[in-house]
């Protein structure tokens, strides 16, 4: 004797998300069997009636008429007992008061867990409401994949945050910049009327521009941030129900699996050395904004990451103990540098890196990092771009942070944590000035790596950011 | 037909190659000729028993069903009877959200009845998507056409088991295959020439009838006289489109200008259907190429579940083809004529829902298919590049937090 067979709103037309309850054609206790109409529905498309899928009784009508709501929301519940029977002996299956006093219509819709006692109704708890987009698995992946974009982010750093663009995080005369946002008409206006600033969406365009899809993957992501945040609590359980509904358990595996292995590996086998400076980076500034306007570098990103990769590679051969790998036997120095950028993607965390970065030349790495960005985040990233890497970047300054401690990439023995460039005030000849100043972070592996040479090798790398010029010695 | 005259396409050896049949006999034999390249008006076609159930004599066609006995003009009404039934079940499955989608045909029951028990065992029939009754005087099982509705198949049937294609959802594409079947066996007769003479019957709608698949059709099944019946089932809608717009005249007049003949009947007469559709398939069994039926009928409820016929046609309209009920009419005459009883329809009920609880229960017990399948299909040894594929698929699946719950109920 089972309890309860529950309707839930069909889709019928093709694709249709939703329907208004017009008209109930029954009752509670109404006796219904297979195929008699129950009640008449309106779509966008039509108004059809809807026709029993079940034999039994009327228990429950779980939607008011006048009432519009979501493809697979339940609306009736109907019962296989015989109506006499129920009413003789309230079976267990049927939780008390549920049936048999046929409350007024609209007194009872969709019953709360609360109302009819211990077990939820079939398909009746509180998920019962219809999801638009299937749900993915570890939120936190999809939800900085959305930008991560052409700024490689990086969730090495023990601070976790969604990204945002980089080339719109250093803004100087932020007008002017704004104004620099690439879009073709309709999407400004589609931007302007979504009421979306064109620089917080990465852009993916061939020449660098915002198009209508980056635009509508950026609005739905806002949307589903903001959907989500709100039904994100939920209320204590009535009773003695378990708080396991409200736990969300999330497998590991994967990425977030290799990921939680590499850095545990990293973390408690290579004693880490953090240290940080500040720097005045108006003049890397300056050069990126020229770099933008020049004609070589037309339709290329440029960001300020693009001077700091080179000023790593600079001072990583001034300093070549920080291109190393331990091996507990011998440090391997490579003559080489494999630049790894930590990026978030959609599939989580992941580490390419660009080979023979020594050789590129600024345009040539310009690309190779736009490259990268692009790949990783379609998720086309392939492992071989992932192996081999010597020294990494992260670029958290994206992420708007200003800086932070990494954990190093096994294998290697630095990294560098690349910190939001904003305007601050700094001392110049003895004046309080604004300038544009950014904090970078580095972790060194102290078996390699001493104290004065990791030193040595930031205050290189600060060295350029304060002045590109250096990169012409 | 001997091997001399029989068309060739151009891929045969040069000195076998022979010109498409000359049109010396553009009409041959049965004097059918006349009605099609005169011009045929709306009001012009086959009927042998009128919207009363009265029948009527028709010299070419009564000689058809004065052949037939009784239980075969019995089975006529319960086809038709079984496939309402039948229908209005997908109807209501689709409804409760056991189908994705159905496909009505009520008001269709007598044009496909009647000339799907015309056909025979070797003849080879290529539906559309809606000729459910066709199906089941081919002995399909019913419940195997609701896979591909349920979404647990693409195909369902093993169209070689009863010569029932599976239904095409591309418009007027069947039409194609029809006749390049049709040419197959023109070659399987001339290969070896006691093959038995079958023919391929297409069906088609008055939509359909608009595409330029139907056309290159014709052309080729005329220029090579190919053993072909194209049965155009004119419902007067295409989806919301109506008839008017699809075309001028009676669709029948085009087959003469494509130089085979054509004929208008009466859709909603199961006898009038029955007896045209074996003349047709006679004709084209016996070598003397196509003929395009043009059934004149009426869907009675929606294109499909998913549009609503209020939206774009007129009550009285629908009032005035119910009228016409196939079924209606010929239990009329059934039980005027005496070959039928009440307890003869009662049966006939009992039997359709039968057949409409046990497609109920099959539908629901369809298992959803595993998608490892659609891998496994690719090539016939394992294959590293599919089973990357699989792997990442299977990865991306188990990405999505309800991914345990797949394989559940529909």
């Amino acid at each position: 004797m089972t309890a309860l067979n529950t309707f839930k709103l069909p889709d019928v037309g093709e694709g249709l998300t939703e329907a208004e309850i017009v008209s109930w054609k029954v009752k509670l206790g109404d006796i219904v069997a297979i195929n008699d109409v129950l009640v008449e529905i309106e779509t966008a498309k039509s108004i059809v009636e809807l026709p029993s899928p079940y034999a039994g009784m009327v228990a429950q009508l779980l939607v008011e008429e006048g009432e519009t709501v979501p493809v697979g929301t339940p609306i009736i519940s109907i019962g296989s007992e015989e109506p006499a029977l129920a009413k003789a002996v309230p079976h267990q299956g049927l939780p008390d008061g549920v049936v048999l006093e046929a409350k007024p219509l609209g007194t009872q819709t969709r019953p709360t867990e609360t109302e009819t006692g211990a077990k939820p109704l079939v398909g009746s708890g509180p998920k019962a409401d219809a999801v638009q987009r299937r749900p993915r698995r570890g939120s936190v992946a999809p939800a900085a994949a959305q930008v991560a974009a052409a700024a490689p982010a990086a969730p090495a750093v023990v601070v976790p945050v969604p990204a945002s663009a980089p080339a719109s995080a250093p803004a100087s005369a932020e007008d002017e910049l704004r104004a620099r946002v690439l879009a073709k008409p309709p999407v400004r206006k589609a931007a302007k009327d979504l009421g979306i600033n064109l620089s917080d969406v990465s852009p993916t365009g061939q020449r660098g521009e915002v198009t209508k899809k980056d635009l509508l993957s950026y609005q739905e992501q806002r949307a589903n941030e903001q959907a989500a945040a709100g039904t994100f609590w939920q209320p204590a359980p009535a009773g003695s129900a378990s708080q396991e509904q409200r736990i969300e358990r999330i497998k590991v595996k994967g990425v977030r699996k290799a990921t939680a292995k590499a850095m545990v590996d990293s973390a408690f086998s290579a004693p880490h050395v953090s240290i940080f400076v500040d720097v005045d980076a108006s003049r890397t500034m300056e050069f990126v904004r020229r770099l933008k306007t020049s004609r070589d570098f037309e339709g290329i990103k440029v960001s300020p990451l693009l001077i700091l990769a080179k000023a790593v590679i600079w001072a990583a051969a001034r300093n070549p103990s920080v291109n190393a790998t331990w091996t507990g036997d011998e440090i391997i120095v490579k003559h080489f540098m494999n630049l790894g950028i930590a990026a978030a993607t959609p599939r989580g965390l992941m580490v390419p890196n660009i080979k023979d970065a020594q050789d590129l030349s600024l345009k040539e790495l310009a690309i190779a990092l736009n490259d990268l960005a692009v790949r990783a985040r379609a998720g086309k990233t392939q492992p071989a771009e992932m192996q081999g890497g010597s020294l990494t970047i992260t670029n958290i300054g994206a992420l708007g942070i200003d800086t932070g401690t990494p954990i190093i990439n096994p294998g290697e023995v630095a990294i560098v944590a690349f910190g939001t460039i904003k305007q601050k005030p700094w001392v110049l000849d003895g004046e309080v000035i604004p300038r544009w100043i950014t904090t970078l972070g580095g972790s060194f592996d102290h078996r390699v790596v001493d104290g004065d040479l990791s030193a040595r090798f930031m205050a290189d790398v600060a060295a350029i950011l304060e002045e590109p010029a250096l990169l012409l010695e | 037909m001997s091997a001399a005259e029989l068309p060739t396409t151009e891929f045969d050896e040069p000195e076998e190659a022979v010109l498409p049949a000359p049109l010396a006999e553009p009409f041959p034999t049965n004097g059918f000729a006349a009605l099609a390249s005169s011009g045929v008006d709306e009001g012009d076609m086959v009927q042998l028993l009128d919207e009363q159930g009265v029948l009527q004599h028709d010299p070419a066609f009564s000689p058809y069903i004065e052949a037939l006995d009784a239980d075969t003009l019995r089975g006529f009404y319960r086809d038709m009877a079984v496939a309402r039934r039948f229908d209005s079940e997908g109807t209501a499955l689709q409804r409760q959200g056991e189908l994705a989608l159905w496909v009505p045909l009520t008001g269709q029951e007598a044009a496909q009845v009647g000339s799907g028990r015309a056909s025979r065992e070797h003849d080879y029939i290529f539906p559309t998507y809606r000729e459910h009754a066709v199906a089941l005087t081919r002995g399909l099982d019913l419940a195997d056409l609701l896979r591909l509705f349920r979404g647990t198949s693409n195909g369902g049937w093993d169209p070689r088991d009863k010569n029932f294609h599976l239904y095409t959802l591309v418009l007027a594409a069947q039409t194609l295959h029809a006749v390049g079947y049709a040419m197959g066996i023109q070659r399987d007769i001339k290969a070896d020439p006691t093959t038995e003479p079958a023919a391929a019957m297409v069906y088609f709608g008055d939509g359909a009838s608009s595409e330029g698949d139907v056309h290159e059709s014709m052309v080729f099944a005329a220029s090579y006289q190919a053993p072909v019946v194209f049965f155009c089932q004119n419902n007067y809608w295409a989806i919301s489109v109506p008839f008017e717009v699809q075309s001028r005249v009676p669709l029948v007049n085009r087959a003469s200008g494509y130089g085979f003949p054509g004929i208008r009947v009466d859709g909603n007469d199961v006898l009038a259907v029955h007896a045209v559709t074996a003349w047709a398939l006679e004709h084209a069994r016996s070598g003397n190429g196509p003929v395009l039926i043009e059934a004149s009928t009426y869907r009675l409820g929606a294109h499909t579940t998913a549009d609503d016929p209020t939206k774009y046609r007129m009550a009285a309209e629908e009032e005035h083809w119910r009228a016409k009920d196939p079924v209606a009419r010929y239990e009329r005459y059934l039980r005027e004529s005496g070959m039928a009883d009440d307890a003869f329809f009662a049966q006939v009920a009992d039997e359709a829902n039968e057949l409409a609880t046990y497609v109920r229960k099959a539908v629901l017990s369809m298992e959803n298919p595993d998608i490892r399948d659609k891998f496994a299909d690719v090539y016939g040894a394992p294959h590293p590049l599919v089973a990357e594929e699989l792997a990442w698929f299977e990865q991306y699946q188990a990405s999505f937090v309800d991914a345990e719950n797949e394989g559940g109920a529909a």
